[in-house]
């Protein structure tokens, strides 16, 4: 596999079991179901009120009343439940999603991530980002390791304006998973032949080595 | 009461400047389009505040009042999909309040519950946290939203009966039910009006006594100049 964000999101798929409910973010999250074994059920939930998002349409056949939170058309998946923007936030803050998959700009080795804004940047808007990392049980970042300009985003501190503290419990780059708990950073996996050099060029947080 | 069936050029009569408005949607998903386009064309209210996901787009749905300069605030969660929006609250040209899509909602439903604020774990030790009262739970820090009512609300339903109640589609609910319940008065627009006993009870997601003025939707997301 060349392109980075399908190693990302071949490897984040396999976290994800059967008969979980899951939130995915925009961008290499949404990749995920091309990649989940078929005998993987999982549930997406998409934070605008649906459980049950399916398929993209195809183009004309969209329904003008059905989007998902990056407001693209989507089908409804068997089963599917709709519902209004306090209870889908509702279940989100009560700890009823079981992962959330999302991207980030930076996340520290104490799980602490920025993901909503960059000061002085064009935008200004935080939708459910802070929602869905403090109340999703699992958060899991597929992220590349370093920004477009060669910072790693791996950090020992976030500079970037927090999202949430102390809530990302899994790090999928093109090169490494890393799991974060209690006891701090650890890299458990190398990803598409990379070596413990090239992470440990790429990363400024501190881990630990746990390769299995 | 029940609601009272009315033309969208006389419903936005009620709004008078200064007000806060609460306007459903997710988009243009769910938006009350016609109403927005009354209140566009078919008055002069202006000092809005408005309390909605977000200012809708460039030159469409709520974009079109920013344009004519009659929005003073702007409370959302997202302003990023209305450049011009995300514009002119950082010259200033608007205030604005940024709050996290679930305490957005939140306070909304709150505020229609006779809730004042609530605690809530999202946001805190954040910058938009800044000014809000902190407190630990079980050692968690949690701030204080505070909870948002509206002078008149803006929703937009699938299907109404006469009396007001109202039913929605797919993920146009989203905002909708908790406008309905937070605003003062609350106009609804519906895309269809039938009698009474059209809907079953149990299929009927907002009750009629949320639901002041009814009147028939007319504008679609996809007669919009540039809709997709």
């Amino acid at each position: 596999m060349s392109d980075p964000r399908d190693v990302i999101a071949a490897r984040a798929a396999r976290e994800l079991h059967a008969g979980e409910v899951v939130n995915l973010g925009i961008g290499i999250p949404n990749r995920i179901p091309g990649f989940l074994p078929a005998d993987v059920e999982v549930f997406l939930h998409t934070e605008n009120g649906l459980l049950g998002v399916g398929p993209r349409p195809a183009p004309g056949a969209e329904d003008p009343d059905l989007i998902d939170a990056g407001k693209l058309p989507v089908m409804l998946a068997p089963g599917a439940a709709a519902f209004d923007s306090a209870a889908s936030f509702a279940m989100i803050r009560g700890g009823h999603i079981d992962a959330v998959v999302l991207g980030a700009l930076q996340v520290s080795d104490a799980g602490d991530i920025a993901n909503w804004t960059v000061p002085g940047g064009t935008t200004l808007g935080v939708g459910g980002a802070m929602d869905l990392v403090v109340g999703a049980r699992r958060v899991i970042v597929t992220m590349t390791a370093t920004a477009p300009d060669g910072d790693p985003k791996l950090v020992p501190e976030c500079t970037l304006p927090l999202t949430a503290r102390g809530v990302v419990s899994t790090v999928i780059t093109e090169h490494a998973v890393f799991r974060i708990d209690r006891d701090g950073m650890a890299l458990v996996e190398l990803l598409d032949g990379a070596t413990e050099g090239v992470v440990a060029a790429e990363t400024t947080a501190r881990y630990r080595v746990a390769l299995a | 009461m029940a609601a009272t069936r009315t033309t969208a050029t006389e419903a936005v009569q009620a709004i008078r400047d200064g007000d806060t408005i609460m306007v459903g949607g997710f988009g243009l998903v769910g938006q009350p389009l016609t109403l927005i386009e009354a209140l566009v064309h078919h008055s002069d209210a202006t000092d809005l505040t408005i309390i909605s996901n977000n200012i809708g787009e460039p030159g469409r749905g709520l974009g079109v009042l920013l344009r004519q300069g009659r929005i003073r605030k702007g409370i959302c969660s997202f302003f990023t999909s209305n450049p011009e929006a995300v514009e002119a609250a950082m010259s200033g040209a608007i205030a604005y309040e940024l709050i996290p899509q679930g305490s957005l909602a939140e306070a909304i439903r709150a505020g229609g519950a006779g809730i004042p604020a609530f605690y809530t774990p999202v946001g805190a030790g954040t910058e938009l946290a800044a000014g809000r009262e902190e407190r630990d739970f079980d050692g968690v820090p949690h701030v204080l939203q505070p909870a948002l009512t509206a002078d008149v609300a803006l929703v937009r339903a699938s299907v109404a009966d006469e009396l007001g109640n109202l039913r929605y589609r797919r993920t146009a609910r989203n905002f909708n039910p908790a406008m309905a319940s937070a605003g003062r008065l609350t106009i609804a627009e519906a895309e269809a009006i039938v009698p009474v006993d059209g809907l079953a009870p149990e299929d009927i997601h907002t009750p009629h006594l949320y639901v002041d003025r009814l009147v028939e939707a007319t504008v679609h997301a996809r007669d919009l100049e540039g809709a997709s």
